[in-house]
């Protein structure tokens, strides 16, 4: 368990456009030995097949590049490269552990799902100097780790599980989201936000809630990425509050006018405005992305760099969200992008999280939330697993005959 | 102490006044064209059944063409509700103001009236005199060919000059093939050109460009051919592409008005801003003491706060409009003061390198030109000030009420667009006046204007200041104050 540690951001004053509110995180010192850059995939829904005649199918709008060098010095700049593959990306087989990045290395590497995750970075590689490129999909890494929460299913077989549920565990597992184009309100948000010279990252709230935080290493990646917000995952509640919640008001500056003698104290007020805002918002609105413990798994290494998915605990009735994110060898963040959880969402990792660690005993976990078996089965229907549990005995089965 | 109702009524029509200059009905970089007209309709409905007076005497103000002509077109349609006596004013303020326009929008206004059915006698009558006073009747017919002639059809306008052979317009316009041939020249080329490429060459140049295009002559060897023919805006507007095609299109930067001539400035490349430094620049100054006449050098200390943020992009129709028009005023305010600093919100320097970048600390920057200890403080802004949001009203109204109570520094604020919810231009701050600006031509008059958004000043003596300017725009009545900019 641990925290983000966004340490070298610092938050400048809001943006507001209707019920959306920007804030803008602006990094003194920009990363260049990490590039982000971004593909379009215009060609719809793809198909990938994977071992053991499965096939994966994904509709990707785009996918990010990640391009470092192993020494530390500035790696190629969005734009500028030559890149030799335009072809849709290839996905991972649909079986755990999955991959779900993909080394840029050329035709004979970009078929299979043969080097996964832990064939390690240097491999082919010279020591420093460009050491290609990193395909992945933004926000993909997190879903499927929130897919993918206790994907296998029952480990003992209960009888209260059906047959299903212990052979094919939690699949299929599905989640909705909305488009960011679907969101009321965030193009416009997005089309006349004004970006901070040196901005590295934004975080998005919709009606005051924190929908997506994101965070790039360099201010041009930034420039590149900003747009492609509207393309990405946002839950069902951001759409309601965007939808329902109507424009939220600025934090305008004030400053107390009986104590101003002079323009210096005038200027030191003003500057005292602005040192405000940014611990303000770290503790008040921040908060609750940032004082979260989360359960990080690393998905691949590159160079200095961690490419890693993050779980919050799934506490009960506690915003919280879900995230993947690159961090340097000292844990900073150089790549950050969030989803938030709905409360039904929150509830199901609960839920799973419970049983799992009570063996799927019902009973057992029950007694350990302080319910009553037959409550419990209908909270695991009522989250929408009802396909695992067998129908209660005691239940008269209805509309039979 | 002024009464309620005058000062409500002073201030809705500043709020107008404001609207009038800055609104085009277009789109901005925050609303859309709809929410921009739906607005400036309401506002214009509003003003003109309240203050119908006051409305017609705008016309005398630095209103922009649109709004002058919506002002001229919502004066006919309800010519019915007029005194006689504010009849007479209208009348001539009408006339006078239409002689200002650029002749496609009046054709364009004429055509709008006979759409909406409106054919009173005294719409007809100033159409016949406006047409009348054109200076060249064969120009227009060719080159406002439809324009023409749906307004000669609207008004039953007689159609030739004096001393004209009688019938050759009428026959131009409405049955050009009665005549084997015209006798006035640029009628006959227009005939001719139909089949003859040579003769296109002595037609203006937007009635040639659709010929040579016919004819399927090539760009660069038209543009080559054509350019003597061109006006100066025209010939300003085709230079990048004359240059993409590689024809010569000579440029002349001196004569062109001063926001005209930024808005080229902004429209160049920033390596070309660099290789023309000196003539871009001298063009400006040049352009902006103009602009100054009698009156540069004489403003004394002056500070200006520029906004170069990323708004001022403006649309795609109103390409970097407030970024044009905050260079524009840096150098007129350059000829205006005596000592002169100007602080663009970026931070940059260099006024010729401006590009629309970053957020809008205007509260930083006011603090910084405060501290310049300016006579005059001139800040130019669209008012959305967001890093962080509310701060320069913040330090200017504790600067104005704690630090300068006295007023030794005067500050005002101009705001280039219009704000479709706010039905005028955005303010900054109750203690600093805020007026709408197009044309940094006008940037005197409006800092004069501005004084009485401060409040202070009512009715009355805002209606003596609109007779003043009633007064001088009718007694200068018929020489165009602007240059001539029919073609652009």
């Amino acid at each position: 368990m641990s925290r983000l540690d966004l340490s070298g951001l610092r938050a400048r004053p809001a943006q507001v456009w209707g019920a959306v509110r920007l804030v803008p995180l602006v990094r003194a010192e920009p990363i260049t030995d990490l590039r982000l850059h971004r593909e379009l995939y215009e060609d719809g829904p793809l198909t990938v097949r994977g071992e053991r005649g499965t096939a994966y199918t994904a509709y990707v709008p785009h996918g990010f590049v990640a391009n470092w060098t192993g020494d530390g010095s500035p790696a190629a700049a969005y734009g500028s490269q030559l890149s030799d593959e335009r072809g849709p990306v290839v996905c991972a087989p649909l079986h755990l552990p999955r991959k779900l990045v993909q080394r840029r290395r050329g035709k004979e590497a970009g078929t299979g799902a043969g080097k996964g995750p832990g064939t390690g970075p240097g491999k082919g590689k010279a020591a420093g100097g460009p050491s290609g490129g990193l395909r992945f999909l933004p926000l993909h890494l997190a879903l499927d780790g929130y897919l993918a929460l206790h994907f296998g299913g029952p480990s003992i077989v209960w009888e209260e599980w059906t047959r299903r549920a212990v052979r094919d565990g939690l699949s299929p597992r599905a989640e909705r989201a909305y488009r960011g184009e679907a969101i009321p309100g965030l193009d416009d948000a997005l089309r006349v936000f004004e970006i901070h010279p040196g901005q590295c990252g934004v975080l998005v709230y919709v009606a005051d809630a924190l929908a997506a935080a994101f965070v790039v290493p360099h201010p041009d990646d930034y420039r590149a990425l900003h747009p492609s917000l509207l393309q990405d995952l946002y839950g069902e509640l951001m759409h309601q509050y965007a939808l329902y919640g109507g424009p939220v008001p600025e934090f305008t500056a004030r400053i107390a006018a009986e104590y101003i003698t002079s323009l210096a104290e005038l200027r030191s007020a003003a500057e005292r405005r602005q040192q405000e805002w940014e611990s303000q918002h770290a503790v008040l609105m921040a908060g609750e992305l940032l004082d979260e413990s989360y359960e990080v798994r690393q998905a691949y290494r590159m160079g200095r760099f961690r490419l890693s998915r993050f779980l919050p605990p799934f506490a009960l009735h506690r915003t919280q969200h879900i995230g993947e994110t690159i961090t340097d060898g000292k844990g900073r963040v150089a790549y950050l992008k969030t989803f938030r959880l709905t409360d039904k969402q929150v509830r199901r990792g609960h839920v799973l999280h419970r049983l799992a660690a009570h063996d799927w005993h019902v009973g057992r976990t029950a007694e350990a939330m302080g319910i009553t078996g037959p409550e419990l089965v209908r909270r695991v229907t009522h989250l929408g697993f009802e396909g695992l549990l067998e129908r209660p005995v005691e239940r008269p089965a209805k509309g039979r005959g | 102490m002024e009464s309620c109702p005058d000062l409500v009524a002073a201030e809705d029509v500043l709020l107008f006044v404001n609207a009038a200059i800055t609104a085009t009905g277009q789109r901005e970089f925050r609303s859309g064209a709809a929410a921009q007209q739906l607005s400036l309709d309401f506002l214009h409905e509003y003003v003109r059944i309240n203050y119908r007076p006051l409305y017609a005497a705008s016309l005398a103000l630095d209103i922009n063409d649109h709004n002058a002509a919506l002002i001229v077109r919502r004066l006919l349609e309800t010519a019915g509700e007029a005194t006689a006596d504010g009849r007479r004013t209208e009348g001539r303020l009408i006339a006078a103001r239409l002689a200002r326009l650029p002749a496609p929008r009046v054709y364009r206004l004429f055509r709008a009236l006979g759409a909406a059915g409106v054919n009173n006698r005294r719409t007809r009558a100033i159409i016949r005199d406006w047409v009348a006073a054109r200076p060249d009747p064969a120009l227009d017919a060719v080159k406002y060919r439809a324009g023409l002639k749906s307004a000669a059809r609207h008004a039953h306008l007689p159609l030739h000059g004096p001393g004209e052979d009688v019938g050759e317009l009428g026959d131009f316009l409405f049955a050009p093939r009665r005549r084997k041939q015209f006798d006035t020249p640029l009628l006959d080329a227009w005939r001719r050109a139909h089949y003859e490429q040579g003769a296109l060459y002595e037609l203006p140049f937007t009635v040639a460009e659709g010929f040579a295009a016919a004819h399927g002559i090539g760009r660069r060897a038209f543009l080559e051919r054509i350019a003597p023919r061109m006006t100066r805006g025209e010939r300003l507007r085709v230079q990048e592409s004359a240059r993409a095609h590689g024809a010569e299109v000579d440029r002349d930067l001196t004569g062109m008005p001063l926001t005209r001539l930024a808005s080229y400035v902004l429209g160049l490349p920033l390596d070309d801003r660099v290789a023309r430094r000196a003539e871009l620049t001298g063009a400006l100054r040049a352009a902006a003491r103009r602009t100054a006449g009698a009156r540069a050098g004489t403003w004394g200390r002056v500070a200006a706060v520029l906004d170069d943020s990323y708004s001022t992009t403006g649309s795609r129709q109103k390409r970097r409009r407030p970024l044009a028009t905050a260079l524009a005023c840096h150098f007129l305010l350059e000829a205006l003061g005596g000592e002169y600093l100007p602080l663009w919100t970026s931070g940059r320097k260099d006024a010729l390198l401006a590009r629309p970048y970053g957020p809008t600390p205007l509260g930083m920057r006011v603090l910084d030109a405060l501290e310049y200890a300016p006579e005059r403080l001139v800040i130019v802004s669209d008012g959305w000030d967001n890093a962080p949001p509310g701060l320069a009203g913040e330090v200017l109204r504790v600067w104005r009420t704690r630090l300068d109570p006295g007023g030794a520094t005067s500050a005002v604020h101009l705001n280039p667009v219009y704000d479709a919810e706010d039905f005028t231009v955005r303010r900054l701050s109750p203690v600093v006046p805020t007026a709408g600006v197009r044309d940094a031509e006008d940037l005197p008059a409006l800092v004069q204007l501005a004084r009485f958004a401060e409040g202070r000043t009512g009715l009355a003596e805002l209606r003596a200041h609109l007779d003043e300017r009633v007064r001088q725009f009718l007694a200068e009545d018929g020489e165009p104050v602007r240059a001539e900019g029919a073609a652009g």
